[in-house]
């Protein structure tokens, strides 16, 4: 009797113990592990959580977020994580179900807390009128590259850090007082960018993919033309050549394309047209400047101001 | 603010003299536009800012994106069809394997089967999905199923009709297929695929690295194995994957996989070796082992521009039993009678594939198939002696594909095929095939 007594409970915590080795490993180092889809995202979760959080990002600024394979790497990262950080509105549409479906993690699938989708918290730009692929690529919900306005950053960064606080409460503290430490940091870097991009209001630009709406509506830009004759249809040379033909008329000051993007049409363009081509970061890593979100800002405006009258 | 600057401009350009009063009166005028012009835009940039900063600092309600777009499930049709250039011949079989039934691609111009892919979250708990091959007068369920999503660490259970886990290419339907006819060495194996009546089971380690492990439990009703009235789980398939990145441009995957299952008087078609139809049947075991692999590169791992995939799968099947065979029309055969005698085979076999998307939107590829005939023993001496469509021949296929896919929704698709699956054969093939998907935006795996 005596001995059975004590083994029950001695075999539960073996039991226990192996089971959380096996199943959270390094479950004591960091108690939130973030599965962020794209760098910005990853870059916020890390600015909130600090040592808190484990975060590992699927994709790179030199990756088209809307065309990634569903690699083993993936999902398997997918499977520990806490917690997963994307867009949403269908960015991820041709990748992410596979890494979902695939993970075996229940904690992140659609509905649940550990599924963070940024895109809902956000207004949305460019809704389509008409849903039909003759149209290219589009997104039902609106455009998903909400990264572009540090405004959105702001709100995004808002909710995830409550979101972060109420899956890992222990820590609750912490994330909100690092995000009111972000938080004001960022407010008084918004201020800076915006006055810093004063010169910028109001100037004509041509963008290389639909992917700028929400830095435009922040810094007043004006965007004349798109060199992909629809979303994610890669311009021909005939429509560049419209393209060019237009500017003519209507000129802009500087073409805008993402770091990922082919540089061919936009350099085709700069070269006929006589206009400075811009390879923004688009995300943090889009180059050596933008290693974090307030580089990323920093080289988006200052490649701007270079561009101004 | 820039206009009256750019009409002075141009005043100043027009009017080149030094100096005119009217000109000067002019002039100031203007200055007075523009100053009075400055000031009121200044204004109303103010003004701007001021609301902004205002509707920055206030909450934001953001309507919530919707996820999905709504309780519908997600809806795919896939139409895909093709012109074929072949030799015209009686059949089409791979000489030295016992036919998986498999049928060949039709000469000229068909259209294959459309496929109608429907899938949904069921409930919190579960997911289903539907994949049914519309062709003339008949519709197949090709795959239907659930599966779970709800048990967490790593587990997951698929209950219904589903492509087996097994090997690489399994799992895919024909429009995921980078060539316009199927592998020879899937050909032989399973036919287009080896589909399950039944349950499978992973589990996902939890590791950095990618391990996954499966086992599945099913009715076998298809080829190599068949449908059998008992009880029990006759088709048995066990699987394990591994797989990571290395550096930001190279992933893969390898895998190996087992297949058990227990046929009974499984019908074939063949030739004797005086060229008449014969017909029998196999009743016994059917072991198959598959390793499969593929690796992809892409520059920065933006498979956009340029990516390349390189897909391998190696296979060993042994099978042991009775066979029996029996004239299949009037003409006498040397199963004239009927014999039914031990049989035995012991066959392997590979194919290699890499396709190359060059620029963006244009992929081409090459692949050989070759199946190594092995050791058949049909009574006691070699099936060859019998049989000629089980002749002592090792089958081989090279093709070459090039295809431009506009989208990511449609794909155009030119093959050349040198085949050299039958004794004494040594075919060209040609084709032209479309693949165009409409609806829901499918996402593919690995």
């Amino acid at each position: 009797m005596k001995t059975s007594l004590f083994k029950i409970p001695f075999l539960h915590r073996l039991v226990g113990l192996l089971g959380a080795a096996i199943l959270v490993p390094g479950a004591a180092h960091a108690a939130l592990k973030v599965f962020a889809c794209e760098p910005e995202w990853g870059s916020l979760a890390k600015e909130i959580g600090g040592p808190q959080v484990s975060v590992y990002t699927a994709t790179t600024a030199m990756q088209d977020p809307h065309r990634i394979e569903a690699r083993p790497s993936l999902i398997a990262r997918a499977r520990n994580a806490d917690l997963l950080v994307c867009t949403g509105a269908e960015l991820e549409i041709g990748w992410l179900p596979v890494i979902l479906a695939e993970s075996g993690n229940a904690a992140i699938q659609t509905g649940q807390p550990g599924q963070f989708m940024a895109a809902q918290y956000v207004p949305l730009l460019d809704k389509p009128a008409v849903l039909d692929r003759s149209a290219g690529d589009v997104h039902a919900a609106g455009n998903p590259h909400i990264q572009t306005d540090p405004h959105n950053i702001a709100r995004v960064g808002a909710a995830l850090a409550r979101r972060m606080a109420e899956l890992d409460p222990a820590q609750a503290a912490r994330y909100q007082a690092r995000w009111k430490d972000f938080s004001t940091r960022w407010q008084a870097a918004i201020t800076r960018w915006e006055q810093q991009a004063a010169p910028l209001r109001g100037m004509p630009v041509v963008v290389q993919h639909k992917g700028f709406p929400y830095l435009e509506s922040w810094l007043g830009l004006r965007q004349v033309a798109v060199l992909e004759p629809k979303p994610g249809v890669d311009p021909s040379v005939g429509h560049l050549a419209r393209v060019a033909a237009q500017l003519q008329a209507t000129p802009a000051r500087a073409v805008l394309r993402a770091a990922y993007q082919s540089p061919r049409p936009a350099d085709w363009l700069a070269q006929r047209s006589g206009i400075p081509a811009l390879a923004l970061p688009f995300t943090v890593g889009g180059n050596a400047r933008a290693g974090d979100l307030f580089g990323l800002f920093d080289d988006t405006i200052d490649q701007l101001l270079k561009a101004a009258p | 603010m820039l206009r009256p600057a750019l009409l002075a401009a141009a005043l100043t350009a027009a009017f080149p003299v030094h100096a005119d009063p009217q000109l000067d009166a002019l002039r100031a005028e203007l200055q007075e536009l523009k100053t009075a012009y400055e000031a009121r835009i200044q204004a109303l940039e103010a003004r701007l800012q001021k609301t902004e900063a205002q509707t920055a600092k206030a909450p934001v309600k953001a309507e919530p994106a919707p996820v999905r777009s709504s309780f519908n499930p997600d809806i795919s049709l896939i139409l895909q069809g093709k012109y074929a250039h072949l030799e015209d011949r009686a059949d089409r079989g791979i000489t030295g394997f016992l036919p998986s039934g498999a049928e060949g691609p039709s000469r000229g111009f068909s259209v294959d089967e459309s496929e109608l892919v429907l899938s949904a979250s069921i409930d919190p708990w579960f997911r289903g999905y539907l994949n049914a091959v519309l062709a003339d007068g008949e519709v197949g369920v090709e795959e239907a199923w659930f599966q779970t999503t709800s048990l967490g660490h790593g587990l997951s259970v698929k209950g219904g009709r589903f492509r087996s886990g097994i090997g690489y290419q399994n799992e895919q339907h024909p429009h995921a297929w980078d060539f316009a006819t199927n592998s020879q060495v899937y050909d032989a194996l399973f036919g287009e695929g080896y589909g399950q009546d039944g349950l499978q089971m992973k589990w996902l380690a939890p590791t950095d690295i990618f391990l996954e492990f499966g086992a599945e439990a099913g009715r076998g009703g298809a080829f190599p194995s068949t449908e059998r009235d008992s009880n029990g789980f006759p088709s048995l398939a066990l699987f394990g994957h591994v797989g990571d990145d290395v550096g930001t441009s190279h992933s893969w995957r390898a895998g190996l996989s087992y297949l058990h299952t227990r046929p009974q008087e499984r019908a074939f078609e063949g030739r004797d070796l005086g060229d008449v139809d014969v017909a029998g049947g196999f009743s016994g075991k059917s072991r198959t082992w598959l390793a499969d692999f593929v690796w992809k590169w892409a520059p920065n791992g933006n498979a956009t521009q340029q990516n390349f995939k390189f897909a391998a799968e190696y296979f060993q099947r042994r099978e042991s039993g009775a066979l029996s065979c029996d004239d299949a029309g009037v003409d006498a055969s040397l199963c004239t009678g009927g014999i039914t005698g031990p049989y035995s085979a012991d066959q392997s076999g590979f194919y290699a594939q890499g396709v190359y998307q060059f620029i963006p939107h244009w992929r081409a590829g090459y692949r050989y198939e070759q199946l190594f005939r092995g050791d058949v023993v049909f009574n006691g001496v070699d099936a060859g002696a019998t049989l000629a469509s089980l002749a002592d021949y090792d089958p081989r296929r090279h093709s070459l594909m090039l295809d431009y896919s506009p989208s990511e929704f449609s794909r155009l698709r030119l093959q050349y095929s040198r085949d050299e699956a039958q004794q004494d054969i040594d075919e060209s093939q040609f084709y032209v095939q479309y693949i165009h998907s409409l609806g829901s935006h499918g996402a593919h795996k690995f």
